[in-house]
């Protein structure tokens, strides 16, 4: 059955994502939401018992190459990558971010 | 001084030293100075860097006669990464990251001999059928400024049709380099899952996303595909396969081959002027050798659900990683106290509406409650997509079908009504569900705007989609854009 999502709804997802979505955003989503599900609705009526799930790009029978050898590769530099943090301590090699618990 | 349009034309004559590769590069810059104003092709172009490469191209040319794409400027679409040149994927969250790495096509390009002349513009994060949601603003398709060019790759397309590069690379998840390239009258190909590296390219749909070629003619686009193609260590779902010479499979003609076509499919939604241009390209394939036969594809119309159920769970997990510690933007939603909390949705505010409506209904669909309803039914149901292809390729060798039921649309026509929008893929999606191969080839006009004609192969058959796409277009009556000088 079609699913239809309240405004109660997107907001609960938002945070599940953590967007902080506007009033305006809250109530237009509810509705494209409610829409876009509605469509897929016709999923929900495919007679798919005995089917396997896909779970990947390829099909198990295409040319996937073994696992990588278990090899030590050289890396891009520590300090180059801390170059594109927005906050980092270079000379303890860390990323900065504010207190993780609040008050 | 006349610079070739094609990129095969371009490489030939640097090889012989009639133009240098710095001519080259100085005249396309020019078209992007004459035309990019207007069509908005490009989110940057790199000049100095274009032309530094342009002059050691030209300095070792002794060295560089092999090399396949010598001397040949390209564009590159903004989500795969260019070291030290910017890469934002159209959006704000990346607006000022510079990569400190290559992604493989990039380096694969360079070792051709290319010139990376320029970064192209795209919806944002690759997700949209139009450019439109880019957060730079709209690329304009140059056969009509007042439409759209398609998307997501519209930029490559549009750069590609208006001349001011022979090649770019684009990226295609549920047509992102077809639907674009059947707008602009170019030719576009999404090669077989597995087939190009992503290493580098940011990721949307990871068991849909495919980098690959757009170009004005099948031959270029077969010497950018064998150019970026083949297995990559860095890569944990690329193939280990080896890639035919597809350029020596382009003999013109399409004889012996089989094509399918679903014609159920066809039924409704497809423009009248788009079914005629379709009807008289396959006519064209006839006259070329092929035999044409009806087939069904009986799950394939649910391809747009079942694709928007699967590459939005997919682009909210991949999306997750924007968070504003490691790279991009980072921006602070104030609070009395700041916790990290506060910089996730301070930063993840940057989104723009579509990928947010995308991030909002891959979380629903993979939450608590709903995973089996609509994730896991939706891979079942891509299960019998699948099927149906491999069904159809016992009996034929192609299935062909127009690439977007529409012509190019007119600007903010469909921004409104994201439904609608979805719909302009749907011909294209099933092919990447399948992981198959798929290219779209410019097969006539409808109201003076390009229609593409697509054809899907088997896995890993690429040089039989060029094949075919080289002889439709040596036989239809199309002329590609001449752009006013």
């Amino acid at each position: 059955m079609a699913e239809t999502l309240t405004p109660a709804d997107v907001s609960r997802i938002a945070a599940l994502a953590r967007l902080d979505l506007t009033p305006e955003e809250i109530a237009l989503f509810a509705e494209q939401l409610t829409a876009i599900l509605a469509y897929a609705d016709q999923v929900q009526q495919v007679d798919t018992s005995g089917v396997a799930l896909t779970t990947a790009g390829m099909s198990g029978s295409e040319p996937l190459r073994a696992a990588r050898g278990d090899d030590l590769v050289p890396s891009l530099p520590r300090e180059t990558l801390l170059e594109q943090a927005p906050d980092a301590d270079r000379a303890a090699g860390v990323f900065k971010v504010p207190r993780v618990l609040g008050s | 001084m006349s610079i070739p349009e094609q990129a095969a034309e371009i490489r030939a004559a640097v090889v012989s030293r009639q133009i240098s590769a710095v001519e080259i590069c100085r005249a396309t810059l020019e078209r992007i100075r004459q035309h990019d104003g207007r069509i908005h092709a490009f989110l940057h172009v790199d000049e100095a860097g274009a032309l530094a490469r342009a002059e050691r191209l030209d300095r070792d040319a002794g060295s560089g006669a092999g090399l396949p794409l010598l001397g040949v400027p390209i564009a590159v679409k903004d989500n795969i990464c260019t070291a030290g040149i910017p890469t934002t994927a159209a959006s704000r969250l990346l607006e000022r990251y510079v990569p400190p790495y290559s992604a493989t096509v990039v380096s694969r390009l360079e070792r051709a001999g290319a010139v990376i002349v320029g970064k192209t513009n795209c919806d944002e994060f690759a997700m949209g059928s139009s450019t439109e949601h880019s957060a730079f603003g709209p690329t304009r398709n140059p056969w009509a400024p007042d439409r759209s060019p398609g998307g997501s790759s519209g930029g490559s397309a549009a750069a590609v049709a208006a001349g001011m590069v022979p090649l770019a690379l684009g990226s295609d998840t549920g047509g992102s380099i077809r639907q674009p390239a059947s707008l602009c009258g170019v030719v576009g190909l999404k090669p077989t899952y597995g087939r190009v590296s992503r290493y580098g390219l940011i990721a949307f749909g990871s068991s849909l996303d495919q980098i690959g070629p757009l170009a004005r003619t099948s031959r270029d686009a077969a010497a950018l595909f064998s150019a970026i193609a083949g297995h990559d260590p860095s890569d944990s779902t690329s193939a280990d396969t080896t890639v035919a010479d597809c350029g020596a499979a382009l003999n013109g003609d399409a004889r012996g081959l089989r094509i399918g076509v679903p014609r159920d499919l066809l039924e409704h939604g497809v423009e009248p002027g788009v079914r005629e241009a379709f009807e008289r390209g396959l006519a064209a394939l006839g006259e070329a050798g092929a035999s044409i036969t009806d087939i069904a594809l009986p799950h394939a119309s649910l391809s747009i659900p079942v694709y928007y159920l699967v590459a939005n769970a997919e682009a909210s997990s991949n999306l997750a990683r924007y968070d504003g510690v490691r790279y991009g933007t980072r921006i602070t939603a104030h609070g009395p106290r700041t916790t990290l909390s506060d910089i996730y949705y301070g930063t993840r505010a940057l989104f723009g509406a579509e990928a947010k409506r995308r991030i909002m209904i891959g979380t629903f669909v993979l939450s608590a409650g709903y995973y089996d309803a609509y994730y896991a039914k939706a891979q079942q149901v891509r299960s019998l997509i699948r099927h149906d292809f491999e069904q159809a390729f016992a009996r034929v060798d192609l299935v062909a079908l127009p690439t977007s039921p529409t012509v190019a649309f007119k600007l903010g026509e469909r921004t409104a009504d994201p439904l609608q929008m979805y719909l302009s893929d749907v011909f294209t999606v099933a092919a990447n569900l399948a992981g198959l191969p798929a290219v779209s080839v410019p097969c006539g006009l409808s109201d003076r705007l390009p229609v593409g004609l697509q054809v899907t192969a088997r896995p890993f058959d690429e040089a039989t989609l060029l094949r075919v796409a080289d002889a439709l277009e040596r036989r239809v009556n199309f002329t590609p854009l001449k752009m006013p000088a």
